[in-house]
C-alpha cells in the first residue's frame, strides 16, 4: 500500500538535517534534537533516538494484521477530554469539546498552520475525500500490553503535501482537546503508516480512542499517538511543549523503543 | 601487584590452590556489566509493576487472558472496567472498556533508566566478548574442556557445592558448574536478553520483524524477556552467595585489586 506520490518535503533534506544534528549529541543541545537540561536520563533517551536514526533502514512498514487478530483495547490516558475529573482536564478546551460532540463533530475543524506554503483549516469530511489508508496494526501501551486495531485514515505525508510543508520542516507538533501535546521528527511524519485516523475497527473512532480524530504513530510507543486532535503545526525546531510536554513530565519524548 | 598475565599458560596445579587472580579488563567490565544488570533488574521490575501480566503471541493486555498474573503491584487484578464499546455484532466481539482506576506507573523514569543502563551492558558486553575471544581467556578459562563435559562429574561437582566443598581461590581455573554458568549466562542468558528487549521497540521490530518473530509474537518476548530476568536473579543470588561462602574478602580483592591472596 505503499504510496508513490512525491512529498514536497524531500526525505534526503530530512535525512541531511537529522546527520547533521549528530555532532551535536554530547553537547544535547540543539534545537534539531530534544532537550536534556543536563537530566542523564534525558540524555538517554536522545542516544537512542540518535542511534536508532542512525543505524536502522528508513520507513519499514510495522506489521499489518487481518481481521481475525483484531484484540479487545483498553482506553486510558484521557477518555474524555469534557469531563472535568481527567488529569490533564482544561475547562476552555473541554467546553469546545463538549459542543463539537454534541454537534456530531460536523463543526469541528483541524488547523494546520506553521511552515506551510498553504495553512489549511479541515472538516472531518475534508479529511475523508483524501485517499483513505485502513491498517490493522498493534498498539504498543508504554504499560506493557499490547492491542491489534483496525485503523482508517489519510496518511499524515498526504496531508503534508496538500498543505506544502517547507523543506525547512523537521517536526510535526500536536494539539489537542486533552491538553497533551505532542511531536513527532519528520521522519515518523513521513513514514506511509503514520495516519490521521478517523475510523477504528470499521466505525468511527470512539471517543475514549481520540474522537474525532488522532494520528496514528505505529513505529512509536502508544503514547505518541496524540488523541482528540484540534491543530498541528508544522516547525523547523524541536518545541518541548513546556510544562504540558512529555520531557519536562519526566518521559522521554522519542518513543521508537 | 603482581598478576599471571593472561598471555601466559596457566599451571593448574598452582592455580587452583592459590588463583590466578583476574585480569583488569576481566575487573572493569565485570563491574560495570554487574552496575548495569543491576540497574536494569531494578528498573525492568519497576516497568514490570506497571502491567504484572505476561501473554504468549503477539498481544495482550487487561480484557484478554493472562499467561501469568505476578502479584508485584497493586495493579495486579483489581480495579474495574465502565463504559464499554462492542466493536462488532458477532459473539466474543473485540470490545474497549476504561478503567475505573488509576494504576501504579513510574515508567517515565524507570524505562529511560533501564535503556541508559542498557546502553551500558550493550557496549561494555560487546567490548568484554571481543577481548574475550582475542585474548583466549574464553577458550581457556571459561570453555569446558570435552574430558569435562561428563554426567558423573558433573553430579561430583554439583555434591561438592552441595556440601559446601568449593574452591576457595580468586579467579580462573573454574570449575565445571563454573563454567556452565559463566558460560550460560554470557553466550544465552544476557544476549537473549538484549534480543527479547530488541524485540520489544515498534521501530527496531518493523526494521527486524525476525526478532519478535522467533518467540512468537512480541507478548511472548516479554515473556521471555521476564523469565530469563528470573533466572538471571537466581544466578546473581548463587553467585554471591558462593563468593561469601568461599571467602568473600579473597573473592573481591580478586575482582578488584586482581589478584587473590598469594601475590607473587
Amino acid at each position: 500500500m505503499r504510496r508513490t506520490n512525491p512529498v514536497v518535503l524531500s526525505r534526503r533534506k530530512v535525512l541531511g538535517g537529522l546527520a547533521s544534528a549528530g555532532g551535536m549529541l554530547l553537547a544535547g543541545c540543539s534545537k534539531d534534537l530534544p532537550p536534556t537540561y543536563g537530566n542523564v536520563l534525558r540524555m538517554g533517551d536522545v542516544l537512542t533516538y540518535r542511534a536508532q536514526r542512525v543505524l536502522l533502514p528508513v520507513h519499514r512498514s510495522v506489521r499489518e494484521y487481518s481481521h481475525r487478530d483484531i484484540t479487545s483495547i483498553p482506553a486510558i490516558g484521557t477518555t474524555d477530554p469534557a469531563d472535568p475529573h481527567q488529569e490533564t482536564y482544561n475547562a476552555e478546551q473541554g467546553a469546545i469539546y463538549e459542543r463539537l460532540r454534541s454537534g456530531g463533530f460536523a463543526d469541528w475543524r483541524l488547523s494546520i498552520e506553521g511552515r506551510v506554503a498553504r495553512p489549511a483549516s479541515y472538516s472531518l469530511g475534508d479529511l475523508q475525500r483524501f485517499p483513505a489508508r485502513t491498517q490493522i496494526t498493534k498498539h504498543t501501551c508504554e504499560e506493557g500490553w499490547s492491542a491489534i486495531a483496525e485503523w482508517t485514515g489519510v496518511p499524515l505525508r498526504n496531508v503534508l503535501q496538500a498543505v506544502g510543508a517547507l523543506p525547512e520542516a523537521r517536526f510535526v507538533n500536536f494539539y489537542a482537546y486533552d491538553n497533551n501535546p505532542d511531536s513527532i521528527d519528520m521522519l515518523d511524519a513521513l513514514h506511509p503508516q503514520t495516519i490521521l485516523a478517523y475510523g477504528m475497527n470499521g466505525r468511527a473512532l470512539p471517543v475514549g480512542h481520540g474522537a474525532p480524530l488522532r494520528v496514528r504513530v505505529e513505529t512509536q510507543l502508544g503514547y505518541k499517538s496524540v488523541k482528540f486532535l484540534r491543530r498541528i503545526v508544522i516547525a523547523n525546531e524541536f518545541d518541548d511543549m513546556g510544562k504540558l510536554g512529555l520531557i519536562q513530565n519526566g518521559w522521554s519524548w522519542y518513543a521508537g523503543i | 601487584m603482581a598478576q599471571t598475565s593472561v598471555a601466559q599458560p596457566v599451571d593448574h596445579e598452582t592455580a587452583d590452590a592459590v588463583g590466578s587472580g583476574h585480569t583488569g579488563w576481566v575487573r572493569t567490565t565485570h563491574w560495570v556489566v554487574a552496575a548495569s544488570v543491576t540497574t536494569l533488574a531494578v528498573s525492568g521490575f519497576v516497568i514490570l509493576m506497571a502491567h504484572p501480566r505476561l501473554y504468549w503471541g503477539k498481544a495482550g493486555n487487561d480484557l484478554t487472558p493472562a499467561l501469568i498474573e505476578l502479584p508485584v503491584s497493586r495493579n495486579y487484578r483489581h480495579g474495574g472496567w465502565e463504559t464499554q464499546t462492542v466493536f462488532y455484532s458477532r459473539s466474543g466481539s473485540a470490545l474497549s472498556a476504561v478503567r475505573t482506576y488509576d494504576i501504579f506507573n513510574q515508567n517515565g523514569w524507570a524505562r529511560s533508566l533501564h535503556f541508559l543502563s542498557a546502553w551500558f551492558l550493550v557496549i561494555t558486553g560487546l567490548a568484554y566478548v571481543v577481548a574475550g575471544f582475542a585474548s583466549g581467556h574464553f577458550r581457556r578459562d571459561l570453555a569446558p574442556r570435552a574430558a569435562e563435559l561428563r554426567p558423573r562429574l558433573l553430579w561430583e561437582d554439583l555434591g561438592k557445592h552441595l556440601r559446601m566443598q568449593i574452591r576457595t581461590s580468586g579467579g580462573p581455573p573454574y570449575g565445571l558448574l563454573q563454567k556452565l554458568s559463566y558460560c550460560s549466562v554470557v553466550f544465552v542468558a544476557l544476549p537473549l536478553m538484549v534480543w527479547t528487549g530488541l524485540a520489544q521497540s515498534p521501530t527496531i521490530a518493523a526494521a527486524y520483524p525476525i526478532l519478535p518473530d522467533l518467540f512468537g509474537g512480541t507478548q511472548s518476548a516479554r515473556t521471555v524477556h521476564f523469565l530469563v530476568f528470573a533466572g538471571l536473579v537466581l544466578f546473581l543470588l548463587v553467585h554471591v552467595w558462593m563468593v561469601v561462602m568461599s571467602g568473600f574478602g579473597r573473592q573481591m580483592r580478586a575482582m578488584t585489586l586482581g589478584s587473590s591472596h598469594a601475590k607473587n
